[in-house]
């Protein structure tokens, strides 16, 4: 069985955590006690139904002001495939957790209030979702009890997003018409309440989304992690290079190459656990055992002879800024990029993206909290980086105040200077 | 071409053995938190494959209430012995006497939250800086909404409103002098998928998770093992049943469920049709407010 990550986004209140207590529910992988405890805290919606939005918003905080600070992960199964949700923060004031949330997501939900329509949030969420590279968007117009079941209403807000959304570059984009409290094409469908709504339910949807292509099987990726050295008396010469197949595949006999030192070697066994493998591909954790004892350590990457990778310091990238601390050229932060920790510089701020218009602003000085931009960065020791858009997982880095240890902003890299 | 996807559990294997091998990476004291139960024994699975044939780079940390189940500590030191690996063990007993810490007394009396000094005064000791633990997301809500990688202060409590942005599989380990991380490398997984994973790797666990004869004491609907650390009002009733347990912790918190599995295709079997969360069929501690757990987190727990 084949596992979907998934998302919902959109803006306050368009009802994603509502969608997801939906889905669960009607699911039926809800436990009775847990019901139970959300019927008990008395919270109801106006027609007496329990509030499943209690199901996901499970911090004090969040049930106090009927909103939500942090994602929550959830999970379920239907015989088709297993799900692991990330139900994110609509305020724009939590944009960092929604980031967090949508970085490991091979689909997007985003929400759209059929009464508002296309909001900055919805906006955002959507340019968010498309820089990280998801491959799939769901939008789903949502509330449509609200507004009579009315076809017109989500046929406007469909040409209102295609217009938008044809700057972005999304390749997968469903639109589903929904009533999240209701349960409408949430998982039955929604012959009575909208009968010109031909398509599939959100959950037939999900349970039909391609996602096995989503990981990179072509360029080989394998940044050590640790280096493991018994030097008991059973395994004296032994050196095993333990890693994550990020990206591409590995057998014994590949000729690599140890970057960034250069050196040539060839891959003498693949194992976990004691247990040889025949290949390891990606995302596998595997250790590697070379032929040539030659010297890695962490933060090397084994790559593939073939499937060159060269060592760059100066890139340019798109970043989400998630700090209250404006970023100005010139900052100097801590830079994180798969195992490799180094320092760096942003040298200039190129643009930054007005998310209304998905316009370029250029000849900004300094970028804010939530804003969306594209820096040339520096660092101080070479990294082995791809360009995000070509392997969504090795061109991602995160950037680190120097002081506070904050994880400040999220990083994809654009070009490549060598 | 053959087919290059792995199955769920693998994926969840894979990322599992990654964070723990990033914990190796980036931290210089780090503890493996290991309570005797299923999910720290699938911890410990994990590390062999992360590490083997390697030392562990960490001890495996157990603090023990005084009131665990005696075939869970014997498990847990035959389990060191077996594996060749350090094991720590402190005490609450200790703690109690050393601060002079009055013993919860009345009808919940459990060590359960005493723990966290326990725990607190042996990161202390160690100076560890990473601790990882078998917490799962599934498991209840505030911890469905913890980092992989939960950045603790000094005084180990976790602040839900400053948790840092934690995004693809890069983990900030960076700390202040005084913090520590909590680590969770099966966040993501389910009750379902650790006993599947226990099915697949045949781990063999501790007899109580299987179906036996026991006496209980039934308290608030629940079967509590009936031992003399448990606190008996005089019309309490002591019954014996055919049960097994869904988690093993503190015999004061863990009540034990009604099963007739002796095996872990029974075990399955009756997970896939009970109606009632694993939490909520065997801790009487999260029952005792709304967000008992996110007040336990924020206080130095796990
Ligand atoms: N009538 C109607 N109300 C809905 C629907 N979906 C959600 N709501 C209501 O909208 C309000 C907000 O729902 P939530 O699910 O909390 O919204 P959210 O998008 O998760 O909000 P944040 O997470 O805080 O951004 C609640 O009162 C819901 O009951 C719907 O389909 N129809
Ligand atoms: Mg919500």
């Amino acid at each position: 069985m084949d596992i979907l990550r998934f998302i919902t986004a959109g803006n306050v209140d368009d009802g994603k955590s509502t969608l997801i207590g939906r889905l669960l529910y009607d699911t039926k992988q809800i436990f009775a006690d847990q019901l139970e405890a959300i019927e008990s805290s008395g919270r109801v919606n106006e027609d007496g139904q329990v509030d499943l939005s209690l199901l996901t918003d499970g911090l004090k905080a969040e049930r106090e002001q009927g909103i939500t600070i942090d994602v929550a992960y959830k999970y379920f199964s239907t015989e088709k495939r297993k799900f692991i949700i990330a139900d994110a923060p609509g305020h724009i004031q939590y944009t960092r957790n929604m980031v967090t949330g949508a970085s490991n997501s091979n689909l997007s939900i985003i929400l759209v209030d059929a009464r508002k329509g296309v909001q900055e949030q919805t906006r955002r969420h959507s340019i968010i979702s498309s820089l990280l590279g998801i491959p799939h968007l769901v939008i789903c117009i949502n509330k449509m009890d609200l507004v009579g079941y009315d076809e017109q209403v989500y046929n406007q807000i469909v040409e209102d997003y295609k217009q938008f959304a044809r700057k972005l570059q999304a390749k997968d984009v469903t639109f589903i018409p929904v009533s999240a409290l209701k349960g409408d094409n949430i998982v039955e469908g929604s012959e009575l309440t909208m009968p010109w709504y031909q398509g599939p339910s959100l959950l037939e949807h999900l349970e039909q989304v391609p996602v096995s292509q989503d990981f990179n099987l072509d360029d080989s990726r394998f940044p050590v992690q640790y280096v493991i050295r018994p030097l008991t008396a059973e395994h004296q010469d032994y050196r095993g290079y333990a890693g994550k197949v990020i990206s591409g595949t590995y057998k014994a006999g590949d000729k690599v190459t140890v970057q960034p030192s250069g050196q040539m070697t060839t891959v003498k066994f693949v194992e976990l656990g004691g247990k040889e493998l025949e290949e390891a591909f990606a995302p596998m954790s595997v250790v590697l055992q070379l032929e040539d004892e030659v010297d890695i350590s962490r933060g090397d990457v084994i790559v593939k002879a073939a499937d060159g990778l060269e060592a760059a310091q100066e890139f340019e990238a798109e970043i989400c800024w998630m700090h209250n601390k404006a970023l100005k050229p010139g900052a100097k932060l801590l830079l994180r990029h798969n195992s490799t920790e180094t320092r760096c510089v942003v040298r200039h701020i190129e643009y930054k993206i007005d998310i209304n218009t998905l316009d370029h602003l250029e000849d900004v000085d300094q970028v804010q909290l939530n804003d969306i931009c594209r820096v040339q960065i520096k660092t101080a020791s070479p990294l082995l980086l791809d360009k995000y858009a070509d392997n969504r997982s090795n061109g991602g880095f995160i950037l680190v105040d120097e002081t506070s240890f904050a994880t400040v902003g999220a990083g994809m890299v654009a070009e490549i200077e060598y | 071409m053959t087919k290059r996807y792995l199955d769920y559990l693998d994926q969840l294997e894979a990322e599992a053995i990654h964070i723990m091998r990033e914990v190796a990476g980036q931290f210089e004291k780090p503890a493996l938190l290991f309570s005797g139960g299923k999910d720290s024994i699938t911890l410990v699975r994990l590390a062999e494959k992360a590490f083997r044939p390697g030392k562990f780079p960490f001890p495996l940390v157990h603090i023990d209430t005084g009131h665990n189940f005696p075939e869970a500590i014997r498990y847990r030191d035959e389990l060191a012995e077996r594996l060749g690996e350090k094991l720590i063990v402190r005490h609450v007993e200790d703690t109690i006497l050393r601060k002079n810490l009055s013993e919860p007394k009345g009808r919940y009396a459990s060590r359960n939250a005493l723990q966290t000094h326990t725990l607190l005064e042996t990161i202390e000791e160690f100076g560890f800086d990473a601790c990882i633990g078998g917490a799962r997301r599934d498991e209840e809500k505030a911890r469905a909404k913890e980092r992989i990688f939960s950045v603790r202060d000094e005084f180990g409590q976790w602040d839900p409103k400053r948790q840092r942005p934690e995004l693809w599989n890069t983990f900030n380990g960076r700390i202040s002098k005084g913090e520590n991380v909590r680590v969770f490398p099966i966040s993501n997984w389910t009750e379902l998928d650790v006993w599947n994973y226990i099915k697949r790797e045949e781990i063999a666990l501790p007899n109580i998770y299987y179906t036996h004869e026991r006496e209980c004491l039934v308290r608030d609907g629940k079967l509590m093992a009936w031992s003399d650390f448990i606190y008996q009002e005089p019309d309490d009733e002591v019954v014996t049943r055919q049960v097994r347990f869904r988690t093993v912790g503190d015999m004061t918190c863990t009540a034990a469920v009604e099963s007739i599995a002796h095996d872990i295709d029974g075990v399955i079997a009756e997970i896939l049709e009970s109606k009632i969360s694993e939490r909520g069929a065997t801790r009487i501690d999260d029952k005792l407010s709304e967000t008992a757990m996110e007040d336990r987190k924020k206080g130095g727990y796990f």
